[in-house]
């Protein structure tokens, strides 16, 4: 049961390695010479103004806010999806596919009674 | 375990070997079909049809000069390409590819790791795979990169949950996460094929997964028109080549994704040949060939995708997002359920060629309104119309 687990760390394990490679042999093979233009940023050739590490749109944290509740929603639905049809409710001893049926239509209403109050609250027009 | 020691380290081997090779052949496939679509040449001089092209492309990346911003911020920028390439990389890693390889020591699954938390992994993988965009573009210390790397964010984690509850659908079907029996599930004949019974899935699925590897129409991140180049803007050399890399690497994974949940995976139509053991070498090559077939396929569409739609605006991005994706995938679970229920409940079938095609039915019937409400942008124009026009 847990050799999958050992043959994924392994493969892990090769990858970062790849990784720490690909960017330990482009340090020493490629060249560096470096001039005060080409350290600056690349912002089309005008010279940069400020700093860009300023405050950005709040508009993001909303967005991140969003997804954290709905992908919990997703998350709940997953175990549900996995019981739901060819387990018949865990083996015939479960309470059965039309309970777990209306038990799943009852969260995904109230579910989408808070996603139409953020939608009429605004949180999803980008302006 | 010697014997699986050795198989395992084998498997991972040809399996990084494949998707390296791949991702090579990929970038210069795209070019020559780009080439194709405008009809002009493309890269067909280093080697017979262009071939070596990847290859001199690879060795220049790795002996050019790097440009490090001296503002830039030292560490998360050379982190920040291994961020992106790794998990790009990892995900493959439960995906079955073919039939099982028989050798005298015992049968060898061909998946790298047959993980039973399934394509959750995927989905977990995947999703760390923002990490390495946003801090390339907050690492760099450029306006444009850092534009790029915050619209990445709210892009791939908008489009995330659609992604997510799409494989529900899948999971209802196959009640069971684990990728191989996904496969199982549907050789019972062509149309428990996924996409019959979940075409709608599919097509959310598809969406979303072009928005979660920033492909056009989708790729914000990097609109060369506004941005230069997005969050890579400040990457040269094998860094770029890294974020290169990792973006290809996404595509090979989203396409053999395509084909497992939704396309019979590695299940040759027509035939139950290739389903049940003994399992023997041709069964193995053959299986093989169909996985890389179907791969094949939605690697093109993914091309010829890029070469005809136009890029979204990032208003319309996100509205597509959470206003048409998110509800229509919630919707289509509470339709998909209840039909079931009806079939295996009340009518008593159980899951064969004749549900598939019930339940494709039903897909078919929701597709048609949808599809004429979606159509020439009616959807999406009105949902923006309040603050924007």
């Amino acid at each position: 049961m847990r050799e999958p687990y050992v043959s994924f760390l392994l493969y892990a394990v090769f990858v970062v390695a790849n990784a720490a490679l690909l960017i330990g042999v482009s340090h020493f093979a490629a060249p560096r010479r470096p001039t005060p233009s080409k350290l600056e940023p690349y912002e089309s050739g005008m010279p940069p103004l400020g700093d860009a590490h300023e405050r950005f749109s709040v508009k993001f944290y909303l967005v991140a806010m969003l997804f954290i509740v709905f992908d919990i929603e997703t998350v709940f639905l997953i175990p549900w999806g996995a019981i739901y049809f060819s387990g018949d409710g865990a083996g015939g001893t479960g309470p059965g596919m039309g309970f777990l049926l209306a038990e799943m239509l009852v969260f995904l209403a109230i579910l989408f009674v808070g996603y139409v109050y953020v939608w009429k609250r605004g949180a999803f027009d980008w302006d | 375990m010697t014997f699986f020691l050795v198989a395992s380290i084998v498997k991972i081997l040809v399996v990084f070997t494949v998707i390296m090779v791949g991702v090579a052949l990929l970038t210069l496939a795209e070019r020559r079909i780009c080439a194709w679509i405008q009809d002009r040449l493309g890269p067909n001089r280093v080697g017979p049809e262009g071939l070596l092209q990847p290859a001199a492309d690879g060795l220049k990346n790795l002996l050019k000069e790097e440009t490090l911003p001296g503002q830039a911020d030292r560490l998360l920028f050379v982190l920040a390409p291994a961020l992106a390439f790794v998990p790009a990389l990892l995900a493959i890693a439960v995906v079955p590819f073919g039939a099982p390889l028989p050798t005298p020591w015992g049968d060898v699954p061909l998946v790298v790791a047959d993980l039973p938390v399934g394509f959750l992994y995927i989905l977990a993988i995947g999703s760390l795979g923002v990490y390495g965009v946003v801090l390339a573009g907050w690492s760099s210390n450029n306006k444009y990169a850092l534009l790029g790397g915050l619209r990445s964010s709210a892009q791939m984690i908008s489009y995330e949950i659609a992604l997510g509850m799409s494989t529900v659908a899948v999971l209802l079907l196959a009640g069971n996460v684990t990728l191989s029996d996904v496969v199982a599930r549907q050789q019972q004949s062509l149309f428990t094929w996924n996409v019959f019974p979940l075409g709608l899935a599919y097509f959310i699925f598809t969406v979303a997964a072009f928005a979660e590897t920033n492909r056009l129409p989708f790729d914000l991140p990097e609109a060369e028109a506004e941005l230069i180049a997005g969050y890579h803007t400040e990457y040269s050399a094998m860094k770029f080549s890294m974020f290169y890399i990792a973006e290809y690497a996404n595509m090979v994974t989203a396409s053999a994704l395509m084909a497992t949940l939704f396309f019979g995976g590695w299940d040759i139509p027509f035939t139950h040949w290739d389903d049940a053991p003994p399992w023997t070498v041709a069964k193995t090559l053959a299986t093989l060939g169909v996985f890389a077939l179907k791969v094949c396929c939605f690697l093109f569409l993914y091309i010829w995708v890029r070469w005809t739609l136009p890029r979204f605006r990032y208003d319309q991005l996100m509205a597509l997002g959470w206003k048409v994706m998110l509800p229509l995938a919630l919707v289509y679970i509470a339709l998909l359920a209840t039909a079931i229920w009806v079939l295996h409940d009340r009518l008593g079938w159980t899951y064969d060629s004749r549900f598939a095609l019930a339940l494709c039915g039903l897909n078919v019937l929701l597709a048609i309104p949808l599809f004429f409400v979606l159509d020439r942008g009616h959807l999406i124009a009105s949902s923006v119309a309040e603050g924007g026009a």
